[in-house]
């Protein structure tokens, strides 16, 4: 792209509006610019405007989550980039894979539009923008696999749940439709059936009700998947009666 | 520093939160909570406007306020105040999490992209919050209606601007430059510095 080229986009840049690789060369020609860089902090002041004037109360349970998790969450050193510096070199989701993803989630449960979320722990941004990603293509090939078999149980509530598992991946994914919500500080956990002993394979997303999950681990022996209620942040063994149980698709 | 966190206060009665986010970096929870009850509206209003969904808001809020906690030792006052640096970050999370998979399912729609406008008319209880409404519309009123259109998708929609020039059906070249002159008038509108 040529300077001049580049020299405009500081408008899209402060605004978020550019995909990645645009960005990343952007990037590398405001580390050369000073005026751009000027331009962009003061574009920057002036979107955080544009923020402000969106604002809105917070109820109490957001500081309380918030208050609580701080107490748990180490600081980074100070000195070397800021993480928005830090995020930059991570790409972001090529766009085709997320299409396909959306494609294959729709086609196959006719979830047009559903939620396809991982519940994130993680704490570094770069490494979770690239795992994120790394799941969202793991779980596309799952859906995608040509040996995928699926299974799919009613379950409470008018709600459903579909297994979709490969065999030569060696991975499984869980689509929730129209769970409901579970109780405040709790949340569906999934678990690999290993002959009766459930091995952890991760969480869902406790707002939404219709969602895409990739299973945490590799299926390997398990003959089935189940589903309990636990404490926010999971448990190490169910501590409820699962909501569901489902054997592995044939 | 000072840094007014509204316009339409006195501005001694706001907290500094340059100081504060010194005490953050240096561990202080106490002067966490302080920036949450200054800054936490804000950063939740970004994430609304752009993502609409609550549950989801609220999720990227968390995450937004987390990372100022655990980043705030590597704040770099020379680029820019906090509340900037803050919404920046919020406005990137948010704009990230629209741009996942089920965004990019669901906002295939121009009418659907044209229909959410952000909602200035919301009743708000605060009065400095409806002051900065008031100056943010005053002055995206100074804007051409293609420039406000752009800056508009843009900010509150968390469109790219290929996206922004498909929904008003502009040249990519032209929505380009029309973001940078639209954030150019509206900079000089508000008297922001970086």
């Amino acid at each position: 792209m040529r300077t001049e080229d580049l020299h405009s986009l500081t408008g899209a840049y402060a605004l978020h509006a550019l995909a990645d690789d645009e960005r990343a060369a952007f990037e590398h020609h405001l580390a050369d610019c000073g005026s751009c860089e000027r331009e962009s902090l003061e574009f920057a002041a002036a979107t955080a405007r544009l923020g402000l004037a969106a604002t809105e109360s917070p109820g109490p349970v957001l500081k309380d989550r918030v208050l609580h998790r701080i107490t748990t969450v180490r600081q980074v050193p100070p000195g070397g980039g800021t993480v928005e510096r830090a995020r930059r070199v991570v790409p972001r989701g090529r766009g085709l894979a997320r299409w396909a993803l959306a494609a294959c989630v729709a086609a196959a449960v006719g979830l047009g539009g559903t939620a396809v979320w991982q519940y994130e722990r993680a704490q570094d941004a770069g490494d979770r923008a690239a795992r994120a990603q790394q799941r969202a293509e793991e779980l596309a090939g799952v859906l995608a696999a040509p040996d995928a078999a699926s299974r799919t149980v009613r379950l409470t509530g008018g709600a459903s749940g579909t297994l979709v598992v490969s065999e030569r991946r060696d991975r499984a994914v869980f689509l929730a439709s129209g769970m409901a919500e579970p109780a405040q500080g709790r949340v569906y956990q999934l678990w690999f059936d290993d002959h009766g002993t459930m091995r952890p394979a991760g969480l869902m997303d406790p707002g939404r009700g219709s969602q895409a999950v990739l299973m945490e681990g590799d299926v390997d022996e398990a003959v089935g998947v189940g589903i309990t209620v636990e404490p926010a942040g999971g448990s190490k063994q169910p501590t409820t009666t699962p909501i569901a149980l489902m054997n592995m698709p044939v | 520093m000072k840094e007014a966190v509204h316009i339409g206060r006195n501005p001694s009665a706001q907290p500094d939160l340059q100081k504060l986010i010194h005490e953050v970096a240096l561990g202080d929870q106490d002067s966490f909570a302080a920036v949450y009850d200054a800054v936490a509206g804000s950063v939740l209003g970004v994430a609304r406007a752009v993502l609409r969904d609550q549950a989801q808001s609220e999720e990227v809020a968390q995450e937004v306020l987390v990372e100022v906690w655990r980043t705030a030792p590597r704040y770099r006052p020379e680029r820019g105040t906090v509340v900037n640096w803050i919404l920046t970050l919020a406005h990137r999370r948010a704009v990230d999490r629209v741009r996942s998979v089920e965004a990019a399912a669901a906002r295939d729609h121009r009418a659907a992209l044209l229909d959410r406008t952000p909602e200035y008319d919301e009743v708000t209880e605060q009065v400095e919050t409806r002051l900065e409404r008031e100056q943010v519309r005053r002055c995206l009123r100074t804007l051409t209606e293609i420039q406000r259109q752009s800056v508009t998708l843009a900010y509150y929609r968390g469109l790219t601007y290929r996206q922004v020039a498909e929904a008003l059906a502009l040249p990519l070249g032209t929505v380009k430059t029309r973001l940078r002159d639209g954030l150019i008038r509206l900079r000089d509108c508000l008297g922001v510095s970086a």
